[in-house]
């Protein structure tokens, strides 16, 4: 669709992106890689939270930093920074989440020189009250911080307009993946995943009003008779791989949901407009499905998916691990036992930038589709 | 040729350090106890070799090692059967091969010892990675027991005030999970008496490793290595301090009869990252063959690594801070800096560097480092690629060739 060109120019050159916003703006751009990062206080401070994806290009940039059993994104986006494509960011967050990060962190914080540093110090649980208190403190912490770094205030209303404004991003990206379950033809997953990673990426007013829009023409379509799609749930960590979603689909299959953090985790849950603002931002990011590298109860994760696979009435659930992912790759045999003992199929797929052959996979991808 | 057995040879002998017996004697007497408690009725915890095991010891509670346990595996060249069996049960090879082998063993109570006594409950303390945050879960929900997480805030730069409470918060919060898990109150001069016997472990276990100081070395960290587990699985008990008490004895009697680690020690070396357990002997042999000496490292001494952060008079209050500043919590650069405190406290002539394929906490930054110490230290730098466990991750031959290289590089420095 036409309406999806402008995010998908986005997503192929983010860096572009950013640069001309920038100058047009003249604000600040904070670079981050979690969605456990606290965008809303990013947004408040005035500056544009920009989610690092990793190009996948020159990624042998890395080699002098990390082994090669580092995942490819964490070695791409460390290549990203070092050949001086991130050369626009006034700054750089990372959220505590797998031991690849954190050393990405200390990588990143040791070798490059641009813009502030900032560690978010994320507990690992966060299922009791000390741990909860702990990362309203650390949410609150990381705000001071960054009105220092960025030398403004952050006051409890630019938090709330945030605040508010990614409650009605958030609902609306919920309710184009509705659409899209509804009616699988109406969105191409290509088209809903470059929205997705736009909506890390762009402006968050302009994107939100360019949602809404597009939001308002396809709600007015009326369904067309469903076509006879196989239907998959897609599960796993981030999938920087763009074409992996329209190789599926030209396999003959719809894909219904996107459970990753790249997906739809990034837009679960939303922020309660009453109390303390930071603690409501903060609340929303403890109470969401949790992600592999955080704990909550034993079996949260795997039920949330069984669940997912069955509301959305899902014929199967690919997994789309990246290679060397120790947090996925450790859940997925409990989780793929739990979807069994459901009758639900479900496949492995370990990726890593750059994607391998493309033919492989999608000899893998109809393989399975038969199976169902 | 003859069956008979040779006559040990006298100046091997002389060499082999005495209290390995001693140490043989006190592991099998503690993994019988283990493997028994449930005829004696008490409580078995598995906790992570960086958990805080002071409050089991005195609850009276018996502390196991799964990673202790994966060590075994390695050194009884079982590895990689096991991590294969875990990978049938879909666990990617990518991950840490001590998870692999030891969740391969629990349902068919596999591995050298037959499998490890069943837990009671589990305590997982994150500060040496997040693999076991994944690896406790998978077995919390393996022998449904209950799971307590011991979460230390990673300080890459700093330990936070608020870091500071709330891993406080957690010591208690610990203390009130054993007394649910035991059905009973913790002993607070018990514990007293525990916390001041580890400290003292723990200065013992320092001692026994700042002999090497000494040129030559009495020992290696090869011996270290083995001589480790106490200070890991039993801090915090007499037999600890007794234990270390005598061998630091042995060692300054070495030291006086001029008995080195290595017949002639003309370079001494250290060692980063755990041991490759499969192939210890043969690396040792290697380097002592070019008459070098791993004499220290940066693996055994994390077990005493923080003992300036602890107050006897305060150990439940200290241990916060003491158990999130160990080595593997802190950033790079600080471990860049306890490296060349370590070169210049032994006076090492080089590193050796194993990057380990399954401990990405411990490798991914070694680069770094190599760096930071060659640009403030001038000592070569060997990097190794292998892994602790899954002995397939191991090429032999090329890891022969590049310690002979780098033994030349340093035999032409001196
Ligand atoms: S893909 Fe996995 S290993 Fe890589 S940064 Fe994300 S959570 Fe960590
Ligand atoms: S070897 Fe490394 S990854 Fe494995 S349990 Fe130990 S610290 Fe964690």
């Amino acid at each position: 669709m036409t309406e999806f060109q402008l995010f998908h120019d986005i997503v192929t050159d983010p860096f572009d992106y950013a640069r001309n916003w920038k100058e047009a703006n003249r604000r600040k751009i904070v670079g981050h890689f979690c969605s456990y990062t606290p965008e809303e206080i990013i947004h408040a401070a005035g500056a544009l939270p920009f989610r690092i994806f990793g190009s996948g290009e020159a990624i042998s940039r890395s080699d002098e930093h990390l082994q090669a059993y580092s995942c490819s994104f964490v070695r791409s986006a460390l290549a990203d920074a070092l050949s001086g494509k991130l050369a626009f960011l006034d700054g750089t967050v990372f959220p505590h989440t797998c031991d690849t990060i954190q050393r990405l962190s200390d990588i990143w914080r040791i070798n490059l020189t641009f813009g502030f540093h900032s560690d978010i110090g994320l507990p690992v649980k966060l299922d009791t009250a000390s741990a909860r208190e702990y990362l309203k403190s650390v949410f609150k912490k990381f705000k001071n911080e960054l009105s220092g770094h960025l030398d403004c205030t952050i006051t409890t209303d630019d938090l709330q307009r945030a605040a508010g404004l990614y409650n009605r991003m958030r609902s609306d990206m919920k309710q184009m993946f509705d659409l899209r379950r509804e009616n699988p033809s109406l969105i191409s997953s290509n088209d809903l995943q470059a929205l997705v990673k736009a909506s890390m990426i762009m402006d968050r007013e302009v994107f939100s009003e360019k949602l809404s829009a597009i939001l308002r023409d396809l709600s007015a379509i009326k369904p067309q008779p469903s076509q006879s799609l196989k239907r998959l749930v897609l599960s796993g960590g981030m999938c920087n791989i763009p074409s992996v979603h329209s190789l599926i689909e030209d396999c003959g299959a719809a894909i219904v949901w996107d459970d990753s953090c790249s997906g739809a985790r990034y837009f679960e849950g939303s922020i309660a407009p009453h109390g303390d603002i930071i603690e409501s931002i903060a609340e929303r990011y403890m109470d969401k499905i949790e992600c592999p590298a955080k704990h909550t109860d034993l079996f949260r994760r795997g039920e949330a998916l069984v669940n997912i696979a069955k509301n959305n009435k899902a014929d199967g659930v690919i997994f789309l691990f990246l290679k060397f992912c120790d947090p996925h790759a450790f859940d997925y045999p409990y989780v793929k036992e739990l979807l069994v003992k459901e009758g639900i199929a479900s496949m492995l797929l370990e990726i890593e930038a750059p994607l391998p052959s493309e033919e492989q996979l999608k000899t893998r991808c109809q393989a399975f589709l038969e199976t169902l | 040729m003859s069956n008979e057995p040779k006559p040990a040879d006298p100046e091997k002998e002389k060499r082999k350090i005495k209290s390995v017996g001693k140490m043989k004697e006190i592991m099998t007497g503690y993994y019988i106890e283990a493997k028994t408690a449930e005829q004696t009725g008490k409580k078995v915890a598995w906790i992570t070799s960086g958990g805080p095991v002071e409050p089991l010891i005195a609850m009276d509670v018996i502390p196991v090692y799964p990673e202790n346990h994966g060590a075994m595996i390695g050194a009884s060249k079982m590895g990689s059967d096991l991590c294969e069996k875990a990978e049938s049960m879909g666990y990617a090879r990518d991950l840490c091969s001590y998870a692999r082998a030891d969740i391969a063993c629990a349902p068919i109570n596999g591995g050298p010892i037959g499998g490890l006594p069943k837990p009671d409950m589990l305590v997982c303390c994150n500060n040496i990675c997040g693999t076991v945050l994944k690896w406790y879960q998978v077995q919390a929900r393996h022998f449904g027991v209950p799971l307590f997480i011991f979460d230390t805030p990673f300080c890459h730069t700093e330990f936070s005030a608020e870091a500071r409470r709330y891993v406080r918060r957690q010591v208690d919060e610990y203390i009130e999970f054993l007394e649910g898990v035991c059905a009973s109150k913790m002993d607070v001069d018990r514990m007293h008496q525990v916390g001041r016997l580890s400290l003292e472990g723990q200065r013992l276990w320092q001692a026994v490793l700042d002999t090497t100081m000494h040129k030559p070395a009495p020992m290696s960290a090869f011996d270290a290595f083995f001589h480790l587990a106490l200070i890991v699985t039993l801090r915090g008990t007499q037999t600890v301090v007794d234990y270390y008490t005598a061998l630091l004895a042995e060692m300054k009697t070495r030291i006086e009869n001029r008995i080195s680690a290595v017949p002639k020690e003309t370079y001494r070396l250290l060692w980063d990252n755990l041991p490759i357990w499969y192939r210890t002997r043969w690396l040792s042999e290697k380097f002592a063959a070019h008459e070098a000496c791993l004499v220290a490292d940066t693996y055994t001494s994390a077990w005493c690594g923080t003992m300036k952060y602890l107050d006897e008079a305060d150990f439940l209050g200290t241990m916060a801070e003491a158990y999130s500043r160990i080595y593997l919590n802190i950033g790079v650069d600080e471990m860049a800096r306890d490296v060349i405190a370590m070169i210049d406290k032994y006076a090492a002539d080089g590193v050796v560097m194993h990057s380990n394929r399954s401990c990405k906490p411990y490798s991914f930054g070694q680069y770094d480092i190599k760096k930071i110490i060659q640009r403030e230290r001038d000592v070569p730098v060997l990097l190794i690629e292998a892994d602790m466990v899954d002995e397939r991750s191991f090429a032999e031959s090329q890891v022969d060739t590049r310690i002979d290289a780098f033994m030349e590089v340093l035999e032409n420095r001196k």
